[in-house]
C-alpha cells in the first residue's frame, strides 16, 4: 500500500513538473514586441559551417546597422523545403526572406506564393548579375527570386594518376570534346591496372546532371511550342551525354557501375584510395574534398567536357526570395541588397565554395585562386545558363515519377535507348499535359 | 501399424542436446550482433577524425579516435536545446496518449455491438491516410487554435497520432485481463470506473508502459510534423535539427552528423533498458497468477 501512495505521490509530481516545464517552453518568446520594430525571418539553407558562419554574421552584421528592422535567422534544410514551404506558404505562416534553389521555385511563383521582385530591387543588384542567371528565377512575366550562388559540375581529379598517364589536360579555354574523354578514359583505366576505372559517375540523383550538362552537347528536351505549351522531345542533342556515360558503364568498363547509384560523398573514398582517376562532382565538393584528403593525396579541378552546344552547362542557382504574404517587402528586399553586396556575395561564396553570380564578387582576387580549382570555376561561369528544366511546371514530378528511374536503368544498361526515349517523352508529356491545362 | 525409429542412445541424444543449444545460442548471438551492427557504426563514425572518414577501407575501431564530432557538432548546432524541446513533447505525448487511450481501450475491448465494430474500423482506417495528405488542413486547424509554432501544437498532433496505436495494443491487453475478476469487483459493489482504476488498470501496467514507450518514441522520432509545426529556431526538435548537418544532392557533415545521431538514439535506448525489465516483471507476474 506504501509503495502504491509513493508510485501515486511521484506520478503527480512528475506530472505537474511536465505541465510547468512544458507549459514554460510553449510560452514567450513572441514575435511582434509591440514597439514599432519590424520583425523578418529569414530562412537559410546554408548549412556547411563556414557558410552557416557566414550568414549568421551578415544578419548579426544587418542587426546592429538597422535596430528598426530585425532579422531573426532560421535553419532550414535542404532535404526538406519543399514541403517546408509549401506547407508555411497555404498556412500563411511563410518566413518572409527564402534561402531555396532556382529549380524550386517555379510552382511556388505560380502558385502566387512569392513576390515578384522587379519593382523591389535596386539597380546595382539588377545591374550585377548576368541576364542568363536572372533568366532561372524569371517565371513568366515576373522574377521571383534573386540568383546569388551557382555552381557548375566540374571533374575533380587525382593529380598524379591523371600528369603520370601522359594525357592532355583539359583547360577552361580547352576543354576536353566528350569524345576525347571517352578516349581518355580508356587510356586511363589501362594504365590503372585491374578493379580500378577513369571516372566514377555518382547518379544518386541523375536526371539534372545529365540535362545540364547536355546543354554541352546540344540538348534542350524540353521544348515551347506557340502557345506557351513545354513538349518533351528527345533529340540527338539530348542522347548525346547519356550515351556516353553509359558506354563508360557498360561497354568501355572505363566507369564504375557500383557508384552509379550513390551520392557524390560516397564516392569520395574510392577516389581518395586511387580506385577512381575522376570524379564529376559539384564545385562546391572542394570543401569536403579539401577536408578528408588524406595527408599528401594531391587533387585537381578540371572542367567537364564539351559537346557541339560549346562550354555551356545548365545552373540552377541558390536564390533569395521573399514571400508574397509579408507585409514588410520593401525591407526585405533591402536586406536582401545588403546581403548580396559584393563583398558580402564572396563572403557567402566562400562560406559554402560556391561561384557567385554577381560580376563584382566573381572579379574579387580571392575567387580567381589556382589553389583549390577556384580559378577554373570562375573560368566556368561565363557559360553557366539556366537549367533546361527550369521554368517547366510539373518538372519535378516528372523527374521523380519518370525521369529518374529512366535514367537509372539506361546507365545501368536494363533498357535500351528507345525505351529512354519512349519513357521520357510519352509518360513524360502526360505529366507534364495535367500542369498546362 | 506405424514403425518408430530407434531411440537413440542417452550419450548421443545429450550430445545433440548440447550442440543444439550452442547452435541457439550461436544464432541469438549473431542476430544481436546483426542489430547492434548499425549503433556500432554509428558510433565508430562517431570518433573518427576527417581524414579517417574518407577511407576506402574504413576500420571498426579508429587509428586516431577523437571527440572533435562531438564538439563540433554541439558547437555549431543547438542539441541539447532541441534534445530538451524533443524530451519535453515526447514525454507528455505519451503520458497523454495513455490517459486518453486506456479508458478508451477499454471501452473497445468490452463493449460488444456496432459502435465498439465501427469505432475498430475506424481505428483501421484513420491509419490509411498518409500524413502528407493530412498536413495542411492540420495546419490550418492548428492555426486557428494559435497553436503553430508551439510545443504544445506539436503534442497534440504527437497524441492523435499515437492514440490509434495506442488504443488497439491496449484494447488487446484489456482483452486478456479475465472478466470474472471485473464481475468480482462489481459484485463487491465497485462501478466501472472504480473497476477500471482499481481492478483493470493495475494488470494493465505492462501493457501501458509499452505502449508509452512506443508513443514516446513515436514522437521523439517524428521529423515531418516538427518541420512545418516549429518556426522559431528555439522550439526545434532533435531530428529537425540533425537535418541541418545535411547539404544539397545527398552532401552530408558526416562526422558531426554521426555524433548527434548517436547521442539521439540514446534516450530509447536508455529508456528501453530501464523499463525493459519492467515489462518482463509485470507480464511474468500476470502468468503466474
Amino acid at each position: 500500500m506504501r509503495g502504491g501512495a509513493r508510485v501515486r505521490t511521484l506520478a503527480a509530481a512528475v506530472l505537474a513538473l511536465l505541465l510547468a516545464v512544458t507549459t514554460a517552453a510553449c510560452t514567450g518568446g513572441g514575435e511582434d514586441a509591440g514597439d514599432g520594430t519590424i520583425r523578418l525571418r529569414f530562412l537559410s539553407l546554408a548549412w556547411q559551417k563556414e557558410s552557416v558562419d557566414a550568414n549568421r554574421q551578415l544578419v548579426r552584421e544587418w542587426n546592429a546597422a538597422n535596430p528598426g528592422v530585425r532579422v531573426a535567422y532560421v535553419q532550414g534544410s535542404w532535404n526538406s523545403v519543399h514541403d517546408q514551404l509549401l506547407t508555411s506558404f497555404e498556412g500563411g505562416e511563410a518566413p518572409d526572406v527564402i534561402h531555396d534553389a532556382s529549380d524550386d521555385l517555379a510552382d511556388f511563383a505560380y502558385g502566387g506564393y512569392l513576390a515578384d521582385l522587379r519593382t523591389l530591387l535596386p539597380e546595382r543588384l539588377t545591374s550585377d548579375i548576368p541576364r542568363a542567371s536572372w533568366e532561372t528565377t524569371t517565371f513568366g512575366e515576373g522574377v521571383y527570386g534573386v540568383p546569388f550562388l551557382q555552381e557548375p559540375k566540374v571533374l575533380i581529379a587525382n593529380r598524379k594518376l591523371v600528369e603520370s598517364s601522359g594525357i592532355r589536360l583539359p583547360t577552361a579555354e580547352r576543354p576536353w570534346t566528350w569524345d576525347e574523354f571517352r578516349g581518355v578514359a580508356r587510356e586511363l583505366t589501362r594504365s590503372m591496372g585491374k578493379g580500378r576505372y577513369a571516372v566514377a559517375w555518382p547518379l544518386k540523383e541523375p536526371v539534372a546532371t545529365t540535362l545540364n550538362l547536355g546543354l554541352s552537347a546540344g540538348g534542350q528536351l524540353f521544348h515551347r511550342e506557340a502557345g506557351g505549351k513545354v513538349r518533351i522531345r528527345f533529340g540527338d542533342g539530348d542522347a548525346l551525354v547519356p550515351d556516353v556515360i553509359r558506354d563508360q558503364v557498360n561497354e568501355d568498363r572505363t566507369a564504375s557501375r557500383t557508384i552509379l547509384g550513390s551520392g557524390g560523398s560516397d564516392a569520395l573514398p574510392g577516389f581518395f584510395g586511387g580506385k577512381y582517376a575522376m570524379v564529376p562532382l559539384g564545385f562546391s565538393y572542394r570543401q569536403q574534398i579539401a577536408q578528408q584528403a588524406p595527408e599528401g593525396f594531391e587533387w585537381t579541378v578540371l572542367p567537364m567536357p564539351v559537346g557541339p552546344g560549346g562550354a555551356v552547362q545548365g545552373v540552377s542557382p541558390q536564390t533569395l526570395s521573399i514571400a508574397e504574404d509579408t507585409r514588410h517587402k520593401r525591407e526585405a528586399a533591402a536586406f536582401i541588397d545588403f546581403m548580396l553586396r559584393p563583398a558580402n556575395m564572396v563572403r557567402l561564396a566562400k562560406g559554402d565554395w560556391m561561384l557567385p553570380t554577381g560580376n563584382a564578387a566573381l572579379a574579387d582576387p580571392a575567387l580567381r585562386a589556382e589553389k583549390d580549382g577556384w580559378a577554373v570555376g570562375t573560368a566556368l561561369a561565363r557559360g553557366l545558363r539556366s537549367a533546361p528544366a527550369q521554368s517547366v511546371r510539373g518538372y519535378p514530378e516528372w523527374k521523380d515519377k519518370v525521369a529518374t528511374p529512366a535514367y537509372q536503368e539506361y546507365y545501368s544498361g536494363a533498357i535500351g535507348e528507345r525505351e529512354l526515349k519512349r519513357r521520357l517523352e510519352r509518360d513524360g508529356n502526360l505529366v507534364l499535359a495535367r500542369y498546362q491545362r | 501399424m506405424t514403425r518408430t525409429a530407434p531411440a537413440a542412445p542417452p550419450r548421443t541424444r545429450e550430445l545433440r542436446r548440447a550442440f543444439g543449444r550452442a547452435g541457439q545460442y550461436l544464432a541469438l548471438a549473431a542476430y544481436l550482433l546483426f542489430l547492434a551492427l548499425p549503433f556500432l557504426w554509428l558510433l565508430s563514425t562517431a570518433v573518427k577524425p576527417a581524414k579517417e572518414l574518407g577511407s576506402l577501407h574504413p576500420a571498426w575501431i579508429p587509428d586516431q579516435p577523437t571527440l572533435e564530432n562531438f564538439r563540433q557538432a554541439f558547437d555549431e548546432h543547438p542539441l541539447l536545446r532541441a534534445a530538451g524541446n524533443s524530451l519535453l513533447v515526447a514525454v507528455a505525448a505519451a503520458v497523454i496518449a495513455v490517459l486518453v487511450a486506456t479508458p478508451a481501450a477499454y471501452v473497445i475491448a468490452r463493449t460488444r455491438g456496432r459502435s465498439a465494430t465501427l469505432a475498430t474500423g475506424w481505428v483501421v482506417v484513420s491509419q490509411a491516410f498518409p500524413f502528407v495528405l493530412l498536413i495542411i488542413p492540420l495546419f490550418l486547424v492548428l492555426k486557428n487554435l494559435r497553436m503553430i509554432n508551439t510545443l504544445w501544437g506539436l503534442v497534440l498532433v504527437y497524441v492523435v497520432w499515437a492514440l490509434p496505436f495506442a488504443l488497439w495494443m491496449l484494447a488487446g491487453y484489456v482483452r486478456a485481463v479475465p472478466r470474472e475478476l471485473e464481475e468480482a469487483a462489481a459484485v463487491d459493489g465497485a462501478g466501472r470506473l472504480r473497476t477500471l482504476v482499481s481492478v483493470t488498470a493495475p494488470l494493465l501496467a505492462p501493457g501501458i508502459v509499452v505502449t508509452a514507450m512506443f508513443a514516446f518514441i513515436i514522437a521523439w522520432n517524428e521529423f515531418f510534423f516538427a518541420l512545418v509545426l516549429l518556426k522559431s529556431p528555439e522550439k526545434q526538435t532533435l531530428p529537425v535539427v540533425l537535418t541541418h548537418f545535411l547539404g544539397a544532392e545527398g552532401a552530408a557533415d558526416l562526422g558531426p552528423l554521426a555524433a548527434a545521431a548517436f547521442l539521439a538514439t540514446l534516450p530509447s535506448l536508455v529508456i528501453f533498458a530501464l523499463i525493459q525489465r519492467r515489462i518482463t516483471g509485470g507480464v511474468l507476474a500476470g502468468a503466474v497468477k
